[in-house]
């Protein structure tokens, strides 16, 4: 059926093209080919993806991609995006995927919230001269400590900078992304999570001191090897993309090594459900967080990963006392590799609210130091991490920001496993554009470079260690915010 | 702004000075050269806040818990928050005496709020008689301090006393004729700099609870964090100043957890990561241990207090020592200052002077302990 969408970008090729196909070879969406018989290259527009890989590896700089000047007529209920979504699901009768996290304009609490700083009556500390810590322990800590010589705690993990890897599976994304995350979390001092795709067996010994493997509804790749070959164990009951909805990683993107991986037959579609098949109460979440318990020895923290939805802070509080160690939520901007469209946009809320609301919860109960916070689901900057912690979280999890870091674009379309930049693919070809010596580089970078920056601002406030931050939301003040928003997220507004 | 967000999220901040003076041997001593002390140090202050902390002060009450309480307001709303005090204290403790604070009306304040004391033994009643005296006790001061209007208990400990109100300490002295009226053993004392907020007679340092009383100079940044955990333990923090939250931090610590001082000052300003990772194992794993569980009692910012407590003076600085603190001795006293000319002025002639480390805690205990204080006043002059 021909298509009745307007191409989404244009593409302009100036007169340095020298027809050397560079662009051919790099766009896998066959956009760009070439013309023997007018000797030239020519693109087919409907077919971009706008992932600017051709762009950015043109020899001569000769291709520019930018959004389509062409619009329907102006409506203010039929906008574009509204229309072109109809068009579609008349041409293919499914769910509209996509990929990525939501992007629609909802209110990012993160930029109406502002930072204090230090002036005259407590001296910021420069982190250039004075110690600055962000050493952080994720895990349960008891009420009080009794004094012994062996004096311990329950089983935490230990990270150099309040920043995680969030989970992003092998299968969704390639090896050499998967590869690269692992190194970068052991050389900085944090963890990668291997999402619900198992855990290659070469990678286990080198980087078991780094991992947090997943227990997600699908069950792939997990036994009790597995389970043991990691520093924490987390249950994924939900992620912030798509709250109720399982997960689907299509046959084409089942590879041999993927299969073993995720010990299913090679080509097979892996569907994880959407509900876990042995957890419908918050009692059986309990049993099967006291059996990991069990097969891991009482030696590994275990984390439960929630979507941030309506009632979170009452959820929060049952998977607390159901003896999860730390407790993941997941803002509903939380990327994912494929999502449908409506409920990626339309379902859950955002993490900084439930972030709050959360561990105000925990706190009013007691219990708030009986289980750590790991926010994820929309942090794009250390700022957002510092406002995340002050807001009540230990940690945060980044997902986008570290493929961003790898060369993401955010095209969206991660779902078709065609990643141009080598990252959400199992495609072989494509999967060797990433290098993962040089990807890993990108993400330890990108680590040194925000805790440097969340060094600054905590200096600026005259704190010089990341725990004097969290729940400290003296540390904030909001601005452009209504009243309730500012009740929601425990702060005084800007001024005040 | 909502009462509830003004309630939890305001603080009162300063930088000040600060003074104590402790016999070793229990020899009590008036207020006299304590206020003399803190006048030398006048321009740490700037006449918006005093106080003063006193031990063996009441012995003829000794056994009672000696309540200092404040009513606020106008003269309207200081009797109806005095009614409302007097009816909860009456209906929990036995009332052996009571009497306005004295106070000399030669001295001018500003606003001065109606100041009355209580000498109290709890009367426990229902489920409540299987707590400690203590924990009874404290459970009534945050109740009246967070729910009574205008009605402030700022001192609750047994055989000492808090003193406080607007204006330069040595004001403050005088018009609780602290040189003529009591003599204690131990005296800590405090001009502030408020610098962000309003000064008020309840935000004036010391802080106490039971017999836990802090005097401090700088401004904890980590305010928000600690007072978001000590109120998962019940502390409410309604005077909203940092002295308010180390106190509450010192008494979970000492009197809940049982925590030797060495170990509190390793919470509160405990070795920086660098230095418990060169440490051997058996420390570095329990330093690690500390700062895991306690990591929200960290007191981040400048600092410099002074803890008192019954037989017990403690000196702290925070961690990288941004605030003064000088420690001097002379016989059997023990002199803790944020200026050392302080000391000069009242002891010309000292045993020793240092300046601790940050971090680093001076203790000061009566000769025998901090319980030798018992044996001294049954034997010594009332």
């Amino acid at each position: 059926m021909r298509s009745l969408v307007l191409p989404d970008f244009t593409i302009s090729r100036s007169e340095e093209c020298d027809g050397c196909r560079a662009c051919e070879h790099q766009c896998p969406f066959g956009v760009h080919t070439y013309d023997a018989s007018n000797d030239r290259m020519v693109s087919d527009s409907r077919k971009c993806a706008g992932c600017q890989r051709c762009a950015v590896f043109c020899p001569k700089g000769a291709i520019e991609i930018r959004p389509a000047p062409s619009f329907y007529r102006p409506n203010a209920s039929w906008s574009r995006e509204r229309i072109e979504d109809i068009k579609r699901q008349a041409e293919t009768g499914g769910v509209l995927l996509t990929g990525c996290g939501s992007d629609k304009p909802f209110r990012i609490y993160w930029d109406h919230m502002l930072l204090n700083a230090s002036q005259v009556t407590n001296p910021s500390i420069d982190p250039l001269r004075e110690p600055m810590e962000l050493r952080t322990f994720l895990g349960s800590k008891p009420e009080r400590i009794l004094l012994r010589d062996d004096a311990d705690t329950d089983p935490v993990l230990t990270l150099e900078t309040p920043i995680l890897f969030s989970a992003m599976s092998y299968g969704a994304i390639s090896y050499n992304a998967f590869q690269a995350l692992a190194i970068a979390a052991s050389r900085s001092g944090t963890f990668f999570n291997t999402g619900e795709g198992g855990m290659p067996a070469e990678m286990r010994p080198l980087f078991k001191k780094h991992a947090i493997v997943q227990v997600a509804s699908g069950r792939f790749g997990i036994d009790a090897e597995y389970l043991n070959c990691a520093a924490a164990v987390e249950i994924k009951i939900g992620q912030g993309a798509k709250p109720g909805i399982g997960g689907h990683l299509p046959g084409e993107k089942v590879s041999k090594h993927v299969a073993a991986t995720r010990m299913i037959p090679e080509g097979t579609d892996a569907i994880s459900p959407a509900p876990h098949h042995d957890i419908y109460s918050i009692e059986d979440l309990e049993m099967l967080i006291s059996a990991i318990k069990e097969v891991t020895n009482y030696e590994k923290p275990v984390i439960v990963k929630v979507a941030a939805v309506h009632n979170i802070s009452a959820i929060a509080s049952g998977i607390v006392r159901a003896g999860a160690d730390i407790l993941a939520i997941d803002g509903m901007r939380g990327g994912t590799g494929a999502a449908p469209k409506v409920i990626r946009d339309n379902v859950g809320i955002p993490i900084e609210l439930a972030i709050s609301a959360v561990d105000r919860r925990l706190r009013d109960e007691g219990i708030r130091e009986r289980c750590s916070i790991i926010a994820g689901g929309g942090i794009r900057s250390s700022a957002d991490v510092v406002k995340a912690i002050a807001l009540g979280a230990d940690a945060v999890y980044i997902g986008t920001a570290a493929l961003i870091a790898m060369g993401c674009t955010l095209c969206q379309r991660c779902y078709t496993g065609r990643c141009s930049w080598g990252i959400c693919t199992q495609d072989p070809g494509l999967m060797r554009r990433l290098n993962v010596e040089e990807a890993s580089q990108r993400l330890v970078n990108l680590l040194s470079a925000w805790s440097h920056e969340i060094k600054e601002m905590l200096g600026g406030m005259g704190i010089n260690a990341i725990e004097s931050l969290r729940g400290n939301r003296d540390q904030l003040r909001g601005i452009g915010l209504h009243e309730w928003e500012l009740d929601l997220l425990g702060i005084r507004g800007a001024g005040e | 702004m909502p009462v509830r967000r003004q309630k939890l999220y305001t603080k009162e901040i300063c930088a000040c000075s600060i003074f104590g003076a402790m016999s070793r041997a229990g020899e009590r001593f008036t207020g006299e050269r304590v206020i003399r002390a803190m006048a030398s140090m006048h321009h740490r202050g700037n006449g918006l806040g005093g106080g003063f902390a006193a031990y063996g002060i009441y012995p003829e009450f000794g056994e009672y818990y000696a309540f200092h309480l404040m009513f606020t307001g106008d003269a309207s709303a200081q009797r109806d928050a005095k009614r409302a005090a007097e009816d909860f204290l009456f209906r929990n403790f036995d009332v052996v005496h009571e009497e306005e604070i004295p106070h000399s009306d030669d001295v001018y304040v500003r606003d001065p709020p109606l100041l009355w004391r209580y000498f109290l033994a709890p009367s426990k009643r229902g489920e409540e008689v299987h707590l400690s005296d203590e924990e009874y006790v404290v459970r009534k001061v945050i109740h009246v301090n967070s729910a009574i209007d205008n009605a402030y208990i700022f001192s609750s400990g047994k055989n000492m006393g808090c003193f406080k109100g607007v204006g330069y300490p040595e004001e403050i002295g005088r018009y609780f004729m602290l040189d003529r009226l009591y003599r204690g053993y131990l005296w800590t004392a405090h001009g502030r700099f408020p610098t962000n907020s309003q000064a008020w007679w309840g935000g004036a340092h010391p802080f106490g609870l039971l017999d836990t009383t802090v005097v401090h100079n700088g401004e904890i940044s980590s305010y928000g964090t600690n007072r978001w955990y000590l109120e998962m333990f019940g502390y409410r923090c309604t005077l909203h100043t940092d002295t308010e939250v180390i106190a509450y931090a010192v008494d979970l610590l000492m009197r809940r957890h049982d925590l030797p001082v060495e170990i509190v000052a390793k919470i509160l300003a405990p070795p920086i990561w660098d230095t418990i990772d060169r440490m051997d194992v058996c420390e570095r794993r329990k330093l690690t241990a500390l700062r895991m569980v306690y990591a929200p009692l960290l007191m981040n910012g400048p600092f410099a207090v002074i803890i008192a407590q019954s037989g017990r003076m403690i000196g702290l600085t925070d961690r990288i020592r941004l605030r003064p603190l000088t420690v001097a001795t002379r016989g059997d006293m023990f002199y803790i200052s944020s200026e050392e000319a302080a000391v000069r002025l009242i002891s010309q002639s000292l045993d020793s002077v240092w300046s601790p480390k940050g971090g680093e805690p001076v203790v000061c205990e009566l000769e025998g302990g901090p319980e030798g204080r018992l044996e001294h006043e049954i034997a010594g002059p009332a």
